[in-house]
């Protein structure tokens, strides 16, 4: 492939990259520019961060899990650009010096470029902007205290990046269409959308992926669209717009997304990828299968809408032809009583080991409506059917849910590995349709709603 | 003076700009090759095939080898002689290198690594401390005991008596830098190794080993490590050794980095401990005596792993006097990864057993566990009238310097401990789903290695006659600041400035037989030898300067970077230019060995540690009753540095190690399945704390108070000792579980979601 992006504000062209090139292992081996670290080569650290400008702004991201074509027609600036051309610092710089921000100083280089972008964009939320940042020394307090610091400085001038042209091709396809068409052609070929998972085939799987066609040019998958049924949310639009989508909207959804993988993370991940990739712990399908959500499918020009909770048959097999892919996903308008409870052993950047939502409607104290889905409990993304039919048509009281508590063993007969016991994803199962009930009740009843 | 300023660390402005260079970042110097290992499938069996032809034939592939293909010694143990680089005839866990890649590139080396086919005859694998214990597979030929007077007997005649276990997590390092080196070889069959070390004498002598030539032979520098915390202690002698031995069959440069998903199967992790305990105890939870059984889950080889347990039963005591004692400890070998060196050394598994026995003795009494803490602490030391004898520990080292209650009054006042726990209990009676916990707990860690000829240090300083400083000495960066310090040290001696001074990277060739930077010990065994060796240059400057001047040279005084001499006074650089105009050497080795450290590891007797580091902390927590969930909300912190000699890198390591602490005993857990597999092997599984897991709000404060013992400047060892003040952190979670119900939690560590709810789902029972 040929591509071409801005470097640090010079423009680079490259003849014939291989489709799954590294940006990291590009800037380190052909570029020279080890400033930015390999950490873990899978998405999970920040040591490998970029920021990234496109024409909706400028991204943190994890090079190590972004190929070279994802940077086709953006702009790249690495830890060696945010310092000024004479060699100023960036005001996230001083504050890291200033206020002892570094200790072994690999992880440091990620932070900069995690902080340079929030401060960039505005961003002072600085527990989420540097989630994805792992640093084992100094117990982040001072790297929080050099953000603080550095929120009120101007943004330097040399940080705005333009973004330059670039056309597009058959592997790079720019809308629907073009996909449609070339997946057509090529059935057994790799959609990388973010590539935060098809990323690790590479970088982990050391697999080569043969054919594979990038989505980020088709701009028309990227659109959430309200119309009258609800809202369309195309499959390529990434973690962080639906989470600006659902902030507002479904603010139990969005707090999810909030602890949903990092900045980098969500910046790159696709809510398509998330859904089709069939995983039992992804975190998008349960809460959009409490909400209703249909699926949108596309093969060629023929198109079909399913309910979202058919499309996963098994584990590992979805409803899904050779040529078909996902084109979006629409969630239905309307009032929404949502709670998403995502259990994992660390809040923020981390798998579920039980993702629960619940969608319970009570009118005149009667349930008349149960929706309820469950990641990491079973091999797919599934209703806890059992446990709706044992609520449905209840008064909603304490006495109906420790009533519908047992039903829980007949949906899901979940694994023990190493995020969770089967007893104890169980048990937290449970336990989260008892918070749920506390939670509506008005009482407080996850820890991190506690203040000191 | 530059010592006890809070400066930044020397290297920060190289770090935020990504000009600090670690060993993957040096410049590939041309034909560099890459390699990688290919590792054992299974725990334990011998190995029947190896079939290696689609390795060989894979793109890249320069060479490969194996055990039989290693030109002299296969041995990369730091000293037991136990642990080939590449397996012989067996492999004895899952991960075990078994062959070697040399290829063009990184990512050929792994993609044909994985192209091996092993074919093995297995054997029964001894994961877990049960399976070690049935099967008495251990180092050494039984435990070792540690004993004060009649413990038995004293937990018989004692009001009280409670027993009990506690299971600890093992816990992985998680540098951020892998384990990283570089060979270059040199003509005549020299190599030059750069290498991501915390001890580069080792990796000296391993690779002279390994090359069948004399230490003389080979240099290794180190200028910074991304993080070791223990990890590159004796971790990276298998890269360097791989790097320099296909350095000399290929006569081309090579280097090797570990993908981090090989860092973690192949590298050893701190100890998983299980500690049962026996205890005797008056009303007011005064302990009569304790006997511990320490079981560590050593792995396969020894590494360092028996002064590891030793260093868990010296902390058996933590802040505690303990009139009678027992102490057994097994050192277990399992088919896993051989556990090794981790911030702490054993000490924080030692502390965590006797931390849980005074919450133990507090729950069963209805006490306030700090209570309990307070009446057993050691009596304080330095009684100058001589009336009052210390106390002495299990292993019969006095307590002298014990400045402990006053640290926990200040702290407890400080952090408005009595008021917040009152009104923690009004909370926890008002919310029936959530429930808060808070603890204090204190730190009392003993600085020195316990191998006593380790003890020793040395420098080399030169003063250019421009006045500029070259600093040399055997302690290796990894973040801890230790060469700001150094450099603060010097330029204090010579009275320059900080700028007059050129840190310089580690190197075997400028300072020979180095110990390890571990066990605390970098400032305080390089800063003396420092010291002593611009004291030196200073005294030489000052007879020369003294006698061109008709002066005493006890009157030669080095200040704000000038040289006064009587009545005259010129620049420090003037001064250095007519020192050497005199034919006089302005160049100093320095050498320092600790004194007063003498001890007898088999009977447990003596004097292992010139002194202790204290320290204490509160940390309240909150806990969620349905799902375990749990998080912290508040630490307070009050630690000994002695003297400072930067306040701000001494409050970074403690407000780290308190993280990493509190990492270890939370959320921070490492699973291996049936077959010996590490199920947790990279950060998408293995979680260590993130940024939003450091407390809400975070107190950290130096106690104000001098060494009593002649420490460089009067400071204290920094590195360790905060990391055992998370403990804090577990204790509260288990006080907040403790409110759920009459039972008592005996939490286990890591205290994951899991882990909480069991023991919530216990306690109410």
């Amino acid at each position: 492939m040929d591509i071409t992006f801005l470097l640090n504000g010079e423009t680079v062209e490259l003849a014939d990259v291989s489709p799954t090139t590294t940006a990291l292992d590009w800037l380190r081996e052909a570029r020279g520019l080890t400033g930015t670290k390999e950490g873990c080569n899978e998405g999970d650290c920040g040591a490998c961060t970029v920021i990234v400008t496109d024409a909706d702004g400028a991204k943190a991201l994890n090079a190590c899990i972004l190929f070279l074509p994802q940077l086709h027609g953006k702009a790249v600036r690495t830890v060696e650009g945010i310092s000024g051309p004479e060699g100023q610092l960036h005001p996230v710089q001083q504050a890291m010096i200033d206020f002892h921000g570094s200790q072994c100083g690999f992880c440091t280089p990620g932070f900069i470029a995690s902080m340079a972008c929030a401060h960039l964009n505005g961003e002072t939320a600085h527990d989420d902007a540097l989630a994805g940042n792992l640093c084992r020394c100094t117990g982040y307090a001072p790297i929080v205290r050099a953000a603080e610091a550095a929120e009120a400085a101007p943004v330097p001038d040399w940080m705005r990046d333009d973004v330059p042209t670039a056309s597009g091709y058959p592997a790079l396809p720019q809308d629907g269409d073009e996909l449609a068409t070339w997946y057509l052609a090529h059935p057994d070929g790799t959609l990388i959308g973010g590539a935060t998972d098809v990323g690790l085939w590479v970088t982990k799987g050391l697999r080569d992926l043969g054919e594979v066609a990038f989505l980020h040019g088709c701009r028309d998958l990227q659109r959430i669209e309200a119309g009258a049924g609800g809202t369309r949310i195309g499959a390529a639009c990434t973690m962080t717009q639906v989470w600006d989508w659902a902030r507002d909207r479904h603010p139990a959804y969005a707090e999810m997304i909030r602890r949903y993988g990092s900045v980098q993370v969500r910046n790159a991940a696709t809510i398509g990828g998330n859904i089709a990739n069939g995983s039992p712990i992804g975190d998008n399908p349960p809460a959009l299968i409490a909400l209703g959500a249909d699926l949108h499918l596309r093969k060629g020009d023929g198109r079909r809408v399913i309910a979202l909770e058919d499309f996963f048959l098994d584990y590992g097999q979805q409803d899904r032809a050779a040529g078909e892919f996902v084109e979006a996903v629409s969630v239905p308008r309307g009032q929404d009583a949502l709670r998403c409870y995502k259990l994992s052993k660390r809040f923020d950047q981390d798998i579920s080991a039980v993702c629960g939502c619940f969608n319970v409607t009570v009118e005149d104290g009667m349930v008349t409506g149960a929706r309820i889905a469950f990641g990491g409990m079973a091999g797919v993304p599934k209703r806890a059917s059992a446990v709706e039919t044992a609520l449905l048509g209840q008064p909603w009281t304490e006495a109906t849910v420790a009533a519908a508590l047992p039903a829980f063993a007949e949906d899901f007969t979940p694994l023990s590995d190493m995020r969770a016991s089967a007893a104890y994803r169980l048990s937290a199962a449970q336990g989260l349709l008892q918070r749920y009930f506390a939670e509506r009740s008005g009482q407080t009843a996850t820890v991190l709603e506690v203040a000191p | 003076m530059s010592v006890a300023r809070p400066l930044p660390h020397d290297a920060a402005p190289l770090h935020v700009t990504g000009a600090a260079r670690y060993v993957d970042d040096i410049p590939a110097p041309r034909g560099c090759l890459h390699l990688a290992f290919g590792c054992a499938e299974i725990a334990h069996g011998a190995i029947t095939v190896m079939d290696l032809d689609a390795v060989r034939a894979a793109p890249g592939v320069i060479a490969v080898l194996t055990a039989g293909d290693l030109p002299f010694a296969n041995d990369v143990s730091p000293s037991a002689h136990d642990e080939p680089m590449l397996a012989t005839d067996a492999v004895f866990y899952l991960g075990q290198p078994v062959f070697l890649v040399i290829a063009t590139s990184h990512l050929a080396a792994r993609k044909a690594a994985r192209l091996g086919r092993l074919t093995y005859d297995a054997r029964p694998a001894l994961l877990s401390i049960d399976d070690a214990l049935a099967a008495s597979s251990r180092f050494e030929e039984g435990p070792r005991i540690y004993e004060k007077g009649d413990t038995a007997a004293a937990i018989a005649g004692a009001a009280h008596v409670l027993d009990g276990r506690i299971e600890i997590g093992a816990q992985e390092h998680f540098y951020l830098e892998g384990q990283a080196a570089l060979a270059l070889p040199q003509e005549g069959g020299d190599m030059i190794v750069h290498s991501s070390t915390q001890h580069p004498t080792e990796i000296q002598h391993k690779v002279g080993e390994a090359l069948g030539i004399p230490m003389h032979g080979v240099r290794v520098e180190v200028r910074r490590m991304g993080g070791g915390f223990g990890g590159k202690e004796s971790q990276g002698n298998a890269l360097a050794v791989a790097c320099a031995v296909a350095a000399r069959v290929t006569g081309r440069p090579c280097r090797m980095r570990y993908d981090r998903d090989d860092d973690f199967t192949i590298t050893g992790k701190r100890h998983d401990f299980r500690i049962d305990y026996r205890v005797g105890f008056d009303g007011d939870g005064r302990v009569a005596g304790v006997e511990f059984i320490q079981y560590a889950r050593c792995g396969w080889a020894q590494d360092l792993s028996l002064p590891v347990a030793d260093r868990a039963m010296l902390h058996a005591d933590n802040a505690y006097h303990l009139p009678t004692a027992r102490i057994e400890s097994h050192r277990l070998k399992t088919h896993t990864q051989s556990a090794t060196a981790f911030r702490g050394f054993g000490g924080p598994q030692g502390m965590v057993g006797i931390e849980r026995v005074m919450d133990h003795i507090a729950h069963h009494l209805g006490r306030d566990p700090l209570a309990v803490r307070q009446a057993n602490f050691y009596a304080s030391g330095g009684d100058i009238s001589g009336q009052k004898k210390p106390q002495t520990t299990p292993y019969g080292m006095p307590v002298e310097d014990f400045i402990l209650h006053e640290m926990t009054e200040a702290l407890v006042e400080r952090s408005d401990y009595a008021a917040r726990r009152a009104a923690i209990a009004d909370w926890n009676a008002a919310n029936p789903i959530l429930k808060k916990g808070i603890a204090l707990t204190p730190v009392k860690f003993g600085i020195s290695f316990t191998l006593t000829h380790l003890n020793q240090a040395g420098a080399l300083v030169h003063v250019y006659q421009d006045g500029s400083i070259h600093l040399n000495h055997g302690g290796t960066e990894m973040g801890q600041g230790l060469f700001q310090k150094v450099a603060q040290v010097a330029a204090d001696r010579f009275g320059v400035p900080l700028e007059a001074v050129k840190i310089t990277a580690t190197d075997t060739g400028k300072v020979p037989n180095t110990s390890a930077t571990a066990a605390s010990s970098g400032s305080d065994l390089n800063g003396m030898a420092v010291k002593a060796a611009c004291d030196e240059i200073r005294d030489r400057m000052a007879a020369c300067l003294a006698e061109l001047h008709q002066a005493d040279p006890a009157d030669v005084v080095f200040r704000d970077g000038r040289v006064a001499i009587g009545g005259a006074e010129m620049p420090f650089a003037e001064a250095a230019g007519l020192v050497y105009q005199n034919r006089v050497s302005l160049s100093a080795t320095g050498f320092y060995k600790t004194p007063k450290v003498k001890w007898d590891r088999i009977k447990g007797e003596g004097r292992p540690f010139f002194y202790f580091a204290y320290g204490a902390a509160v940390t309240e927590v909150v806990i969620d009753t349905l799902t375990g969930e749990n998080r912290i909300l508040r630490a307070d912190i009050l630690h000994d540095c002695g003297t400072s000699l930067n306040p701000a890198l001494d409050i970074g390591q403690i407000e780290g190690g308190y993280v990493q602490g509190a990492g270890w005993l939370t959320t921070e857990e490492l699973v291996w399945d049936d077959t010996g597999r590490l199920r947790t092997h990279a950060p998408s599984t293995y979680k260590i704390p993130a940024c939003s897991d450091r407390p809400d709000i975070f107190n950290v404060a130096l106690w104000d108070g001098a060494n009593r013992e002649e420490t460089i400047y009067r400071s204290k060892a920094v590195g360790e000792p905060p990391f055992m003040l998370g403990i804090s952190a577990f204790l509260a979670l288990s006080d907040a579980v403790a409110a759920c119900g009459p039972a008592y939690p005996a939490l286990d560590a890591p205290a994951t979601a899991e882990r909480v709810l069991m023991a919530v789902q216990k306690v109410r029972a």
